[in-house]
């Protein structure tokens, strides 16, 4: 048995000794030594750097974190993150393995150090931007740690000192088979299991992807990863919510201060993807309850999918009605008009039922009602295509999400067949999509299909530029591009022409 | 969301939070006073915090509570009236929503003293009491959120005054709930602790349910319930090692969990979420086809599920629900057949006789197998089998209840307003004892009161309290060991003592 005390490296005695002086302590202003690859960022940097470097080691580093969030937004799986990243890690933010014995080792680790902490610096004023740093922190870690020399990622791990308990031989031999069936694993695979508090192991267990007994988790050592980044995560988040604390006093510092503003600033949100110009389309004039089911063909596969159960049900159950009431909104239907799109709907319900329970749902969506913040923001954004595919899959009875992920083959098919999708090499070609869990490729795939002519037209007449063009990441961009390519040129506002009258009623 | 009401649901309404502190006007005669304008427009401070989703989590599960919009208050609120004694007389007419059977309810038979150590987890008032938000749904509707008392005899006086048809229980917070708009920074009001808890409705069940629809039980579909306790209640033991785990009836047609060991209250959100993920098994909606996936070999907690479940698959779902029977719904069992020759011949065998019984077409697999048309090996037929039995009998839980600390949910104990039923706790060692449809409502119980015939003075016997003069005795006596075992865990150090991580590292500059 392994029990190593790692509370007692730091945060033990920590609180004895006053932050001052702990500063004081270590401000020796040296330079660290690094022995290993991987980093748990556990000490602040030391020494002085220029302010040069401060600001460029920080944008490579944003850099390298903002490509992270796009192979995650884009559902690239690990191996394809991992490709894809290489070069922009050896650009960026190169990390060479002991074993090259390149002569930067110390300057790249030096670099990868001080830009963690300048970014922490940046990132940690709000609750928001502090998650999205701990989680692609975490995913820039969990990737080098996959790709870390064997021996070297060892002795790192061995040097973070984190408490685990093996399982001994008995106990092995007890539970063999509950063991193999938890871990996946055959019979000749030679395992060894460490036994922890499965609070430890949250993403293990949610996937059910050890054994757990009596409140304890048997993780097999291939596994260490999970426990390493989970404790990286933690340890980080707690960093983060010190970080802003301190934050105010840092304000005083003015040669760093707008620095770090533009660092967060250019940080963007691909929830941002919504711009309220994707509301103001020209040649559509306001748009009533009644104009929703003609324009629902031009809506993507998600909305259409929702606009329909709407109509076959006469109800919606409540995530979708938010999915689609922010759709909605985002394609520019009043509150007023959506109040009535949504009273009409529900043919089966009474006036009081409506009034009462789902009114000021719609209101709180169009931030008419709801907290300063909400309405500030006139309430909530509509959803992107990141954010529809990343929730939890929808239960039984439920309708949301993105067709592409939550419909059997089978359904999806017939689904695209019904919107006036035949061709039977494109519905090959979106299985196969959807099979490497690629719904926006997909989803842009069938767009690209049902637009061909018109994307000719305005590729050949040169009217629309390639940007114009480029992969579409929102509902609501899909609406507007579709719109707007079915009305080339006949500028005749509420008559939708063209191909694709599957809609029902 | 059924039998909660989301965190953020109500409209942080400064006027509605002061509704409970006024005095709610809820005496008979007094509905003339009441002015139903238009509703107010809420000034809300809290929605900083608001989640549109859970705006959104009214839903249409019938359930008792479900309206989070602002509702039209009183526009005058006059002092308290005289409140009437407990002498009031229970007639057939009597409807359990009335205030007055309310009041008579929370003054003499709702268990405050138990319930008070259940929250506080100690005989001594603290603040894992003083600091836990409760909110009142009142008569006309409203929803008083962020109420606190130091004590029960405070929580039980706010109670007869308010004759609340409904109390929901949050997280306790860091700081008096009352106190959050003194606070200097939002931060200094966060939840700290909760027990973990599960919603089970039948509002899940309706795909597969035959015998009732909407909100009517019956004793055969409350078997889905029972099986749900069984395998959720084992997990939680078995798996995750609590111990201390307080199963409630919600009145009407679900059940609700409460783990209440120290070391699941603490738990935070991802926490949560992943003790949700390790018990959820059914994924995908309507559209999404076969509703189970899992891995094999079996993880060991599916397994151990399995073995409950298919003991109550030949009598539960066959016989009784019969799920198949009509051909549309035996179509949908064929869809669950991966081997598609076997598929086509139980498919021929079938329309030759729609209408054989569900446990005949479950035979029907095996024969028509053993009989050759078999294109793939057993062990596939055998495992699309155990998914299939999974499918329909495995607990559809909400999991969006279990998920987050500051869900509130609805108390153990009060009434449901629709069926008058008390949310009684259910044993899960004789689950399969307990009947939904011979829960006490609240008029029985009175009813009861008033016809003890003991003579308890006489006897020089200690006098009895009301709740031990009815039927709800055995469900009371049931919930005080509940909590003496909490308590005496409680008192040892809560099973697990965890060092606190951050120590008192206080950032000063
Ligand atoms: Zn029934």
């Amino acid at each position: 048995m392994i029990r190593h005390d790692y509370s007692r490296v730091d945060t033990k005695r920590r609180p004895n000794i006053d932050y001052k002086k702990r500063q004081f302590a270590k401000a020796e202003f040296q330079q660290q030594n690094y022995d290993h690859r991987l980093n748990f960022y556990r000490l602040p940097p030391t020494a002085e750097i220029t302010l040069e470097e401060f600001e460029t080691w920080a944008i490579s580093r944003l850099k390298v974190l903002s490509e992270l969030e796009s192979c995650s937004f884009r559902n690239r799986s690990p191996e394809e993150t991992a490709e894809y990243m290489t070069s922009i890690l050896s650009k960026h933010l190169p990390l060479h393995s002991n074993s090259s014995r390149s002569q930067s080792l110390q300057d790249e680790r030096r670099k990868d150090h001080y830009s963690h902490f300048i970014l922490r610096l940046a990132f940690s004023s709000t609750e928001e931007l502090r998650r999205r740093f701990s989680r692609l922190e975490t995913m820039l870690f969990r990737l080098r740690f996959r790709d870390d020399d064997f021996r070297e990622r060892q002795e790192f791990v061995k040097d973070l000192s984190l408490e685990w308990e093996e399982v001994d031989e008995d106990e092995k031999r007890e539970l063999k088979d509950q063991l193999m069936a938890a871990s996946s694993l055959k019979k000749g695979d030679e395992q060894e299991w460490i036994k922890v508090d499965w609070e430890r192991v949250p993403e293990l267990v949610e996937q059910r992807r050890v054994l757990m007994k009596r409140g304890k988790a048997y993780v097999p050592q291939r596994e260490q990863q999970s426990l390493v980044v989970a404790d990286f995560t933690k340890r980080l988040d707690e960093a983060l919510s010190l970080t802003a604390r301190a934050l105010p006093r840092l304000d005083e510092d003015d040669r760093l201060a707008p620095i770090l503003a533009h660092l967060s600033q250019s940080f963007n949100s691909p929830d941002a993807a919504y711009s309220s110009s994707d509301a103001e389309i020209d040649g559509l004039s306001s748009i009533r309850a009644n104009s929703i089911d003609t324009l629902s063909k031009n809506f993507p596969l998600c909305m259409q999918n929702l606009h329909m159960t709407l109509r076959a049900n006469s109800h919606l159950k409540h995530y979708a009605r938010l999915q689609y009431t922010l759709f909605l909104k985002g394609i520019g239907l009043s509150l007023d008009e959506c109040i009535i799109f949504w009273r009409k709907s529900f043919k089966l319900m009474t006036d009081d039922k409506f009034q009462k329970e789902y009114k000021y749902n719609i209101r709180h969506a169009y931030g008419d009602v709801g907290g300063d913040a909400n309405r500030r923001g006139r309430g909530y954004t509509p959803y992107s295509c990141h954010k529809i595919i990343t929730e939890p899959l929808p239960g039984p009875g439920q309708a949301h999400g993105c067709p592409y992920r939550t419909f059997t083959p089978d359904n999806l098919t017939a689904m695209l067949q019904r919107v006036g999708v035949q061709d039977r090499d494109l519905l090959k070609a979106v299985k196969e999509d959807v099979n490497k869990t690629r719904y926006h490729v997909a989803c842009n795939r069938v767009f690209e299909y049902s637009h061909k002519r018109e994307i000719k037209k305005v590729k050949d007449d040169g009217s629309w530029s390639a940007a114009d063009l480029d992969t579409i990441v929102h509902p609501n961009a899909y609406f507007k591009r579709s719109w707007l390519l079915k009305h080339v040129g006949d500028g005749n506002a509420g008559v939708v022409a063209g191909a694709g009258d599957k809609m029902e009623e | 969301m059924p039998h909660s009401v989301s965190p953020e649901s109500a409209p942080a309404d400064e006027s509605t939070q002061t509704m409970s502190q006024a005095t709610s006007q809820t005496g008979p005669g007094t509905q003339e006073d009441v002015t139903m304008g238009e509703a107010s427009t809420p000034a809300a401070t809290e929605a900083a915090k608001v989640k549109l989703e859970d705006m959104f989590d009214d839903d249409d599960s019938d359930d008792e509570f479900t309206s989070s919009a602002p509702q039209p208050k009183p526009k005058e609120e006059k002092s308290s009236q005289q409140q009437p004694a407990a002498t009031f007389k229970i007639s057939d007419r009597s409807s359990f929503s009335e205030p007055d059977v309310m009041r008579a309810f929370y003054q003499r038979l709702f268990p405050f003293r138990f319930f008070f150590q259940w929250l506080n987890h100690s005989v001594v008032p603290s603040k894992e009491f003083a600091h836990r938000e409760f909110a009142f749904a009142l008569q006309n509707n409203i929803l008083v959120r962020y109420q606190s008392y130091p004590t029960h005899d405070l929580l039980r006086k706010a109670c007869v005054q308010d004759v609340p048809p409904r109390i929901d229980i949050g997280p306790i917070y860091s700081t008096n709930p009352r106190d959050r708009k003194t606070l200097r920074k939002a931060s200094s009001f966060v939840p700290v602790s909760r027990e973990l808890v599960f919603d089970i409705d039948m509002n899940d069940y309706d795909d597969i349910r035959t015998c009732c629809t909407g909100a009517n039980i019956c004793r055969k579909c409350w078997a889905f319930i029972t099986m749900a306790i069984k395998v959720v209640d084992s997990a939680l033991r078995e798996d995750f090692g609590f111990k201390h785990i307080l199963w409630n009836y919600s009145g009407r047609r679900g059940a609700h969990a409460w783990v209440c060991d120290k070391r699941a209250r603490e738990m935070d959100d991802s926490k949560r979420r992943a003790v949700a993920g390790y018990l959820e098994l059914l994924k995908g909606g309507d559209q999404g086809g076969k509703k189970v996936n899992v891995r094999r070999p079996l993880h060991p907690h599916v397994e151990r599920s399995l073995n409950i479940l298919k003991e109550h698959f030949s009598t539960t779902i066959l016989d009784e629900q019969d799920p198949w029977a009509d051909e549309e719904k035996a179509a949908h069992l064929l869809g669950l057949i991966p081997d598609t020759t076997l598929r086509a011949a139980l498919q021929k065998k079938w329309e030759s006789s729609p209408s054989r019984p569900s446990a005949s077409k479950w035979a029907d697999i095996d024969s028509v197998a053993k009989s050759g048309a078999l294109s793939k090996s057993s062990r596939d037929l055998l495992e699309a089998k155990q998914d299939i039995v999974l499918e329909y009998t495995y607990p559809r839980l909400d999991a969006d209840v279990s998920k987050k600390m500051n869900h509130l949910l609805k108390s153990p104990f009060v009434v449901h307003p629709a069926t008058g039923r008390i949310c009684v706790p259910i044993d899960p060692q004789n689950v399969d004892e307990f009947d939904p449809l011979s829960v006490p409502t609240v008029l029985d119980l009175l009813k009861e009161i008033d016809d003890w015939q003991g003579d308890e003075d006489e006897n020089g016997e200690k006098k009895l309290q009301d709740w031990e003069k009815t039927s709800l005795r055995p469900y009371i006596n049931q919930f005080r060991i509940f909590v003496a075992g909490l308590l005496k865990d409680e008192k040892d150090g809560g099973g697990l003592k965890r060092p606190r991580e951050e120590g008192g590292d206080a950032m000063e500059f």
